[in-house]
């Protein structure tokens, strides 16, 4: 169970990115986090594995709290904090097992991370998810040589070799294009269920974040302005939520799309 | 280079082992075998004084000791030998430029026959084979101990260094722009200043001052073995165990160039 | 309103333009001032510099043609030289590797490690090979020791200051990654950062070898060890036929360590 309350994240003197921000997340739900560039939905999730540093405010992860752990505990408490990320972050000059077993870098020692001699479980582990997801046959393929789509997979597959209680995604979909993402959010969704795990996703696409999520949370200027049902998610909500930055309309009916122009892999 | 694939059929425990850069394990053993080889070859064959090294570290306590503080006594040496250094460095700066630009047209194949191309890079070849201090002492040789020798040694690596670059950029020009000069009738040395020389005189602006500031470097050194300058002021110093002198020019000789390095930085950040 | 405001944009353009060119003429003007002033001050004997070519084509004709009595010794000493260069550029990646690591932004534990690594890295750098081999030719007496010293206080500056700038400009997204996954900073280190310097890595080192064996030609000069110690002894006793030939052996060298360094990149890279 994940309980957030009263975050607060301030960069210098600014107006503060999330304000007072109360969430908690119960079980194995799939939930979406909705909202305009800018609406501080990334700096929420990081706030989370501590990728940023709060200001103030609580973050309980099935009971411990997170905010105030430092060096080694922190290092603990993330390894059971997956993330799935907008560019993927893999290494592009390892292989994808290699990518792969990164994920259980928090476990394993110094030794066996440089010589590359994990455990057997792990090992077994990693083919056991890469099949799952469909990229066993790429095992050692180097992480490049990869289609956008395929790497996600690679991404969430690390995520979860670290076993993890809670997965976060930070825009997972909006590298890729229309019919991958909406295979990765339909991934996403049927991973959550068969490994009861509590999902977090950052997405810009409403769209797919009604059909592909069990509850919708809305942010606005840092603040929750909508937690609900998708069913409920309606033409207000959506007015509320992006109304005077930017509408994308014909995302509450239209096509997933929006793939952003950034493809990051491509920048190197 | 073939990787095991690692098929998802066979049940049971799987194995995976990171693909070695090299496949080949004899080949990858080798290596590591030549190397071992190379270093045993190599420590055993060198002749090493270990008598004399022994005495290194009380030597050091000593130099250094006596290094400092650094002496700023001698103002007035130090002073005319960074003239000098100057003076070398200006002068050669502005010969090797400007005969470089002769080498470079020889030495691109694009717009030099084959025999005067050949002249042409062996000229860079050569300069640019040779460290400058070797190329010093050769002038020092011919021409006497003084500046002389210096401003000649840093011409000639000047020549070899912005040739060299000078003739790629040549052999990259803009073919279209001498095509057009040639359909007018244009012989060839009209063609060169109007065709190619305002192609490649950006480039040529930027170098030359690059080529200022590790002139100025290598003045620095070329004293050693007598061709003018600083060089032999330190030369001298360590000769005559000053190192408080010594380390003064040192430090002197960084501070130099670490402005030069600035400006010259600076400079070609405005023109480029 | 907005007329005036184009107005006096349009005179602010022409006034900077002005100040342009006069820049132009100032620095000319400075750059004429400057070499007349090193043309007439330098200390240089005139008449001998008309005499230069004469001088410099008798020096030619008395070290015509080569003489290869002394090939074995020549060749001993050019190994000598090529080992001097290797050694020293291998130990010098063992020192140069940690002092990038915390010279760079990005990676540095702290501002006193970093401040602390750009010291050495200039340090390093801004003294010449052939200086640093009169220091340590003076600490460990003539000889290999001193060489490879020299040769290795050079390129840690070098490596040093290109790696930092190569972890300096890594992705960091990938090191974000890790960092989410709950590793430490050092596996941080072994898996986001070592796999995107390593091409950076090889380009850099086996660019600073083949400088290395040009600056080993040298070390000899100071009595530092290699080739150089050959070619001053010849030049002393004025054996200038053999001279020649070490001055070929050194173009030979240098050409070979060319040649191999190419290979080694396309290999490599």
């Amino acid at each position: 169970m994940l309980e957030i309350s009263k975050l607060v994240k301030r960069y210098g003197n600014d107006e503060p990115v999330l304000q007072d921000l109360d969430l908690v997340v119960e079980g194995s739900s799939v939930v979406s986090i909705v909202g305009a560039s800018g609406a501080g939905k990334s700096t929420m999730l990081r706030c989370i594995n501590r990728l940023v540093e709060p200001t103030s405010g609580s973050i309980r992860l099935n009971g411990n709290e997170l905010v105030k752990l430092r060096g080694a505990a922190l290092r603990r408490a993330r390894r059971k904090i997956g993330m799935v990320f907008q560019g993927f972050n893999l290494i592009d000059r390892l292989t994808v097992m290699e990518n792969v077993l990164a994920g259980r870098l928090g476990y394993v020692s110094l030794y066996q991370a440089i010589s590359r001699r994990y455990p057997r479980e792990d090992i077994e582990r990693a083919f056991t998810l890469m099949e799952r997801v469909g990229i066993a046959h790429y095992a050692n393929k180097r992480a490049d040589e990869l289609s956008g789509g395929e790497r996600q997979r690679v991404g969430v597959v690390r995520a979860l070799m670290q076993e993890p209680e809670i997965l976060l995604a930070d825009e997972p979909t909006a590298s890729l294009d229309p019919r991958t993402s909406e295979q990765i959010m339909m991934l996403l969704q049927s991973l959550a269920s068969e490994l009861s795990l509590p999902v977090l996703i950052n997405i810009h696409n409403v769209a797919q974040a009604k059909a592909y999520t069990e509850r919708i949370v809305g942010l606005r200027h840092g603040k929750m302005i909508f937690d609900g049902a998708p069913s409920d998610f309606n033409k207000d909500a959506l007015d509320a939520i992006y109304g005077g930055i930017e509408a994308p309309e014909e995302e509450l009916a239209a096509e997933p799309d929006k793939a952003e122009p950034r493809v990051p892999h491509d920048e190197t | 280079m073939t990787r095991p694939d690692v098929s998802g059929t066979t049940p049971g425990p799987r194995t995976w082992r990171k693909p070695s850069f090299i496949a080949n394990p004899v080949l990858r053993y080798g290596l590591w075998l030549v190397v071992l080889v190379y270093l045993i070859w190599a420590f055993g064959s060198l002749p090493f004084n270990w008598e004399r090294i022994a005495e290194g570290l009380p030597r050091a306590a000593r130099i250094f000791g006596s290094g400092f503080p650094p002496s700023f006594e001698r103002g007035g040496l130090l002073l005319t030998g960074f003239k000098e250094s100057f003076q070398i460095a200006i002068l050669a700066t502005l010969l090797g430029v400007a005969l470089s630009i002769p080498f470079a047209v020889m030495a691109a194949r694009n717009i030099a026959p084959l025999p005067i191309y050949l002249f042409g890079r062996a000229v860079i070849i050569v300069s640019r084979s040779f460290h400058p201090v070797i190329v010093a002492i050769l002038f020092v040789a011919a021409v006497g101990f003084g500046p002389l020798a210096g401003v000649l040694t840093l011409t000639l690596y000047s020549i070899g260094f912005v040739g060299k670059l000078l003739a790629e950029e040549i052999e990259e020009i803009d073919w279209g722009q001498v095509e057009a000069m040639k359909a007018t009738g244009a012989g060839y040395f009209s063609i060169l200043v109007y065709a190619v020389f305002p192609q490649i005189l950006p480039r040529q602006v930027g170098l030359s001052m690059y080529q200022l500031d590790s002139n100025l470097r290598a003045s620095a050194v070329v004293g050693i073995v007598g061709a003018g300058g600083i060089g032999g002021t330190l030369m001298n110093a360590f000769g005559r165990y000053d190192y408080d002198f010594a380390f003064a020019i040192l430090l002197i000789i960084i501070a130099v160039i670490l402005v030069s390095e600035g400006i010259s930085g600076w400079v070609r950040k405005k023109i480029w | 309103m907005v007329d005036r405001t184009e107005a006096l944009a349009d005179r602010i353009w022409h006034r900077y333009d002005r100040k342009e060119r006069l820049i132009r003429y100032a620095v000319l003007l400075v750059t004429v001032m400057v070499v007349y002033w090193a043309v007439r001050d330098i200390d240089i004997f005139w008449p001998w510099v008309w005499d230069a070519p004469n001088q410099i084509s008798s020096l030619g004709a008395r070290m015509w043609p080569p003489d290869p009595r002394r090939l074995e010794q020549i060749i001993g000493a050019m190994i000598e030289t090529v080992h001097i260069a290797t050694l020293a550029t291998m130990l010098t990646i063992f020192i140069a590797l940690p002092v990038s690591y915390i010279a760079a932004q990005n990676t540095t534990p702290n501002r006193a490690c970093l401040w602390l690594g750009r010291f050495i890295l200039v340090s390093s750098r801004s003294v010449n090979t052939i200086i640093w081999a009169l220091l340590f030719v003076a600490i460990f007496g003539p000889g290999v020791l001193a060489g490879i010293l020299a040769i290795m206080f050079r390129s840690i500056g070098f490596i040093g200051k290109l790696m930092g700038e190569a972890i300096e400009e890594i992705d960091r997204r990938p090191v974000e990654a890790m960092e989410a996954t709950g590793a430490s900073k050092l596996k941080v280190i072994a898996y986001a950062v070592v796999p995107q310097v390593m091409p950076a890595f090889f380009a850099i080192v086996i660019l600073r070898w083949d400088i290395n064996i040009r600056e080993s030609t040298v070390l000899g000069l100071v009595g530092a060890g290699g080739i150089g110690v050959l070619l001053q002894g010849s030049i002393d006793t004025f054996a200038w036929p053999t001279v020649a030939t070490i001055l070929i052996a050194i173009i030979i060298l240098v050409l070979f360590g060319e040649a191999i360094t190419s290979i080694l990149r396309r290999k490599v890279i």
